[in-house]
């Protein structure tokens, strides 16, 4: 679903890539507000942002449990690119980066998330399992189509409430 | 409500359920009029298509009057008459703006499972299994219309329900058969499978030019209806040369274009059928290409073949080595019927097409079940079954 592949550092790394019919500008200044992450970003309950460059995690953990860590923004171009990584004493050392670049024709932009994460052995191990997803490249690739969704509809459908007979 | 639920392979029940709400602000709540069963359908009776939970509502062809709205609907209200595409499309994705409305980007719930099946998502149906969003479907007696804004047609008074419910996808589907046709004027097309898709694939040929059409099946009452559209008819339980007969009738040369109405489930007869059945019931082959091979056997050189479909799996002996020396061209997909149902609505205003031809049977939603089984046995001289929720 998505590239994952693990580095010389040990560090996992997680790519993909999708294509949004919007402009580049409209999509960095929704990213860039880390607070809306959650929208569409499942395993994150919430993210508040505390000035400059500074921010705190909140993400879903098993057994109805939290992880939390700071982050700081390493890099920013406004309607190009946004890297953030987490600061020491997270639980999980992780970083990310989002660029935006033009699509060909009239298709938007291209969206090219990267997200590393260091895998910790033993019990760590499974919560990072699930706060990156069982399988880190399907988890990247419904996060980013859930943005896409988000960005060119308004909306990410569901059908949660809606009527079934007898399962 | 009562609704059409599917509760396993051959089987379906009318259950009552709970009447569907406003999910979000672009939807609207229709109170359901007429709905019709598919072919397409029928796979869905037949479990050829995994990915049904029992309980999902089933139905794609309905229209019926606007009973809520979604505060984002702004061009819609109560009261409304209106007819809704099978399809489900946003209207702002890139193959939305190129009206290519059944490939929508954004509309499938479940956009990974259809990622994995085909390699990239396409849109969400109604009642077309969790592939295709698992929305719930309009074999009901009300429905859920996600971007009702996008996908709701107004449907003038003065027309009754049977001559605009085919709108929502047969005729649009048809219509893009012959469309991908590419016909010349005075082109002969044949077209495989007379069903009710078959069926507007003729009506719409004739109307895009062709000077002959030539329609093949095997029941009597769909040959039968294909001739009262125009079209010359081969039996072909009764031929034994399709591919031969073909060519005679076309003065040696086949068919200009050669149209696939029939789909996955051919009944194939004869050895290559049989093989197709062996491997599809061994899991090795999901779809019964028997209509398709012939097609491409038949199209004359540098032809056209269009494929309305349904396909949804792989086939195998698929004659590709014919099809490339033959330089043929290939055109297919779902409809896109957003596309479709404004223009040919005209043509229905104008009295140029009634599309209430295509009906035999009229029931009450609650004898959706037989209805079902008669129409996939053909019985009873069963082409197209029409219901009334609440009759």
């Amino acid at each position: 679903m998505a590239w994952v592949s693990t580095g010389k550092n040990g560090m996992r790394r997680v790519q993909k890539t999708v294509t949004i019919a919007q402009p580049a500008e409209r999509l960095y200044a929704f990213w860039r507000n880390f607070e809306q992450l959650p929208h569409f970003m499942d395993h994150l309950e919430a993210v508040r942002v505390e000035g400059g460059k500074r921010s705190h995690w909140v993400a879903k953990a098993p057994a109805g449990k939290r992880v939390e860590w700071d982050a700081e923004i390493t890099e920013e171009r406004a309607g190009e690119r946004i890297a953030w990584r987490s600061l020491p004493g997270a639980d999980v050392a992780n970083a990310g980066e989002v660029e935006f670049r033009a699509a060909p024709g009239d298709r938007g932009t291209e969206v090219k998330v990267v997200i590393e994460y260091d895998p910790p052995a033993g019990r760590a191990g499974a919560v990072v399992a699930k706060l990156f997803g069982e399988e880190p490249g399907v988890q990247l690739d419904e996060d980013l189509w859930r943005f896409k969704q988000l960005m060119e509809s308004g909306r990410i459908p569901g059908t949660d409430g809606q009527p079934h007979g007898k399962r | 409500m009562r609704a059409l639920c599917w509760r396993g392979v051959g089987d379906v029940a009318v259950e009552n359920v709970p009447d569907p709400t406003i999910l979000d602000g672009r939807d609207a709540i229709l109170k359901i009029t007429s709905t019709a069963i598919c072919g397409s359908d029928l796979h869905l009776l037949d479990g050829f298509i995994p990915a049904l939970k029992p309980g999902d509502i089933l139905g794609h062809e309905f229209m019926g009057e606007v009973v809520e709205t979604g505060k984002d609907v702004t061009n819609l209200k109560k009261g409304d008459r209106v007819a809704v595409p099978f399809n489900i499309a946003c209207g702002g994705c890139w193959h939305c703006r190129r009206t290519e409305f059944s490939l929508c980007e954004t509309s499938n719930p479940n956009h990974r499972a259809l990622a994995e099946a085909f390699g990239y998502p396409t849109a969400a149906l109604f009642g077309y299994t969790h592939l295709y969003g698992g929305i719930a479907g309009g074999q009901a007696e009300y429905v859920r219309v996600p971007f009702a804004d996008v996908g709701a047609m107004h449907v003038p008074d003065g027309l009754p329900d049977e001559q605009v419910l085919f709108l929502t996808d047969i005729f649009p589907t048809g219509w893009m058969a012959a469309e991908n046709a590419a016909i010349e004027p005075g082109d002969v097309v044949a077209v495989w499978g007379c069903g009710p898709v078959g069926q507007f694939t003729i009506v719409s040929a004739f109307l895009l030019g062709a000077g002959r059409v030539i329609a093949i099946d095997r029941i009597p009452e769909r040959l039968a209806m294909a001739q009262g559209r125009g079209a010359e008819v081969i039996n072909y339980e009764e031929n034994d040369d399709l591919v031969e007969t073909l060519k005679e009738l076309t003065g040696g040369r086949g068919p200009d274009a050669c149209i696939d109405a029939v789909g996955a489930e051919a009944h194939g007869t004869g050895p290559g059928g049989v093989y197709d059945k062996v491997k599809a019931m061994a899991g090795m082959e999901t779809d019964r290409p028997t209509a398709l091979r012939q097609v491409i056997q038949a199209c004359r050189p540098g032809g056209r073949v269009s494929i309305p479909g349904v396909y949804g799996g792989a086939v195998d002996k698929f004659p590709i080595g014919p099809a490339f020396g033959k330089a043929l061209t290939f055109r297919m997909g779902q409809t896109h019927t957003h596309r479709y149902m404004r223009p040919l609505l005209e043509r229905v205003q104008k009295g140029e097409v009634d599309p209430s031809f295509v009906i035999t049977h009229r029931l009450p939603l609650e004898r959706a079940p037989e209805a079902y089984k008669t129409f996939r046995d053909k019985q009873d001289g069963c082409i197209k079954v029409v219901l009334k929720p609440g009759a």
